[in-house]
């Protein structure tokens, strides 16, 4: 079965199936559980809630992992899946250029409106040099991210992933389910279907 | 062997990818200069579709609802590129897949009121084109920034490799709006006149639109007028969301796989992103001599079309199949004296080749690089 993963709601925050203490709740919950588990990466408050839950996610789950980190590395892919692409960001940017009175488009805010942003935040926190891609989906749909996630090790140097869903569409509507695969660890789509529904699903 | 069977461009050179070419090889651009559009403080430079002629020629079509600007470019591509492959898109055994950036964000705009709001879901908008063409599958929307057309045809190649399907459909577009516009030029990324990639005097990108269309399917033979789609890679700089790698790190990785164990010799030229940026345009050119290909021609599209985000991987790799079909490399217009510090082999002349592959380059926000290497005739 899928060792390590990660789930994370407005509501909650799960590694390996294990609940994480919390007293916040939206946003201010992912800012709670970098103070209390990561802190010091500073960047996390310059980004939009997309990266912070992609962020705060990944990096939970690697530290469940427990290798060694940041090591530059090119045989890790990062594979993400959402319904919302960029939405948050999109809006946010949308308020900054819609009335033509108090136009005042900003760069900072423009860079966050593409949903791949948090697969670069994640490969730039921790030096990998390989693939990265984000996949848009009308819903979550655990057997296609299941085809596609194990196709990304079609590719001669990819040996592990950070894949799963990866969804917000604001400060209080959002939902990390990520995992890490390894190659050859499953052959069928049929199985890591299963797997990645069970932590869709799971009863905490 | 997966080859590309059929393929279609709309753009505002023509309907056709005969027509987008012609057009290329004749030095056509179409980059205009626009004033007061979209409510816009500040002018721009783009390549934009005529409303009209796409209306025109989306009249032709069957429908029974309502579409968007961008999903009717969509449809059109997809469905002349479709008809062209003499698929059945209603079969299980085909795939869709949508490479767009923004898809229908313009719909935020709160003087949009003619589509429901979800439509500026990628998903939502992607199963417009799937329900037209009466496909079961999931579509699926690859949004990797200016790799997207590039990640697209990789993936498509991937799912033609493990069986699950017999084609793919990988349909490209973007739509230019207030929202993209205002957002590069916020950044100052955009040039005020026609962009000039790799020249010395370049000073930004210009943004454009165009939907693609390719047609992808697995073959056991080729014949030496397939087109092959050999290797492809998808690479991260990590080193920064919105800025090139100084290394060219990403891109020099990606074109490093897709090169594989070939001799470069054999590449009649390397068809580059070039926006025209200062920094994007220095970074490839640190990527392709770190890569060893300093000997292969280079050429950038981005002087005729601008940048045409989702649909750009797909429309500049049709383009670049057309131009070996033709014996032809193909100029890069707007490219005058070399402005990057490696030397690449550029010119703002088509030039005769007779070699038979390229390699597709491309590179985008959250550092993300990808490259891809077509053949004719032969799996390299």
């Amino acid at each position: 079965m899928i060792q390590h993963f990660v789930h994370i709601t407005p509501e909650f925050a799960f590694v390996d199936g294990k609940a994480l203490n919390h007293n916040e709740k939206g946003a201010a919950l992912l800012t709670e559980l970098y103070r209390a588990h990561i802190g010091d990466y500073p960047k996390f408050f310059k980004m939009d809630t997309l990266s912070k839950l992609g962020f705060v996610a990944s990096e939970l789950l690697l530290q469940a992992e427990g290798e060694l980190r940041f090591e530059p590395r090119e045989d890790r892919a990062v594979v993400l899946f959402n319904r919302s692409a960029s939405l948050q960001a999109d809006t946010n940017f949308q308020a900054t250029i819609q009335d033509p009175e108090n136009f005042f488009p900003s760069p900072a805010a423009f860079v966050y409106t593409l949903a791949n942003i948090v697969t670069g935040e994640i490969a730039i926190r921790n030096k990998y040099y390989g693939e990265t891609s984000f996949i848009v989906l009308e819903r979550q749909q655990p057997q296609v991210m299941a085809q596609q996630a194990l196709a990304a090790f079609l590719d001669p140097m990819t040996e592990s992933l950070i894949s799963g869903w990866l969804d917000c569409e604001d400060e209080n509507h959002f939902e990390a389910a990520i995992f890490l695969l390894k190659k050859g660890q499953y052959d069928n789509a049929e199985t890591v279907s299963k797997e990645i529904t069970k932590i869709f699903n799971i009863k905490y | 062997m997966i080859v590309s069977i059929a393929d279609n461009i709309i753009s505002p050179l023509g309907m056709t990818s005969e027509e987008n070419y012609e057009a290329v090889k004749a030095g056509r651009s179409a980059l205009h200069r626009y004033e007061d559009l979209w409510n816009l403080p500040e002018a721009f430079t783009a390549s934009l579709m005529d409303r009209e002629t796409v209306e025109d020629a989306f009249a032709a079509l069957p429908v029974e609802k309502e579409y968007t600007f961008f999903e009717k470019i969509v449809l059109l591509s997809a469905s002349r590129a479709i008809k062209r492959a003499g698929i059945d898109p209603s079969s299980e055994r085909v795939l869709f897949i949508l490479s767009t950036t923004k898809g229908n964000v313009f719909l935020l705009d709160k003087r949009e009121t003619g589509f429901p709001q979800e439509r500026v879901l990628l998903g939502v908008a992607a199963r417009q084109m799937t329900d037209y063409f009466h496909n079961p599958n999931a579509p699926i929307v690859v949004s990797n920034a200016c790799i997207s057309g590039v990640c697209a045809q990789i993936e498509a190649i991937r799912n033609l490799q493990s069986g699950h399907y017999d084609y793919v459909v990988v349909a490209g577009a973007d739509m230019q709006s207030a929202f993209i516009v205002s957002g590069f030029q916020s950044f100052k990324a955009l040039s005020p006149e026609s962009c000039k990639p790799f020249d010395a005097q370049r000073c930004g990108l210009n943004l454009g639109e165009a939907a693609a269309t390719v047609v992808l399917a697995r073959r056991d033979t080729v014949t030496e007028n397939d087109w092959v789609l050999c290797r492809g890679a998808i690479r991260n700089d990590a080193n920064h969301i919105s800025g090139p790698s100084r290394t060219g790190e990403g891109s020099y990785r990606a074109l490093k796989v897709a090169l594989g164990s070939m001799n470069p010799d054999r590449i009649a030229f390397i068809n580059a992103h070039g926006t025209a940026t200062l920094y994007n345009d220095e970074m490839e050119s640190i990527a392709i001599e770190r890569a060893g290909l300093a000997q292969v021609s280079v050429n950038a599209m981005k002087g005729y079309y601008g940048h045409t985000m989702g649909a750009a991987g797909v429309l500049e790799s049709i383009l670049s199949m057309c131009a070996i079909d033709d014996h032809n490399i193909l100029a890069t217009k707007g490219f005058d004296t070399l402005g990057v510090s490696h030397p690449l082999l550029l010119s703002n002349q088509n030039q005769t080749t007779e070699k038979k592959a390229f390699i597709k380059l491309l590179s985008g926000f959250g550092g993300c690089n990808a490259a891809l290497l077509f053949a004719k005739g032969v799996e390299l």
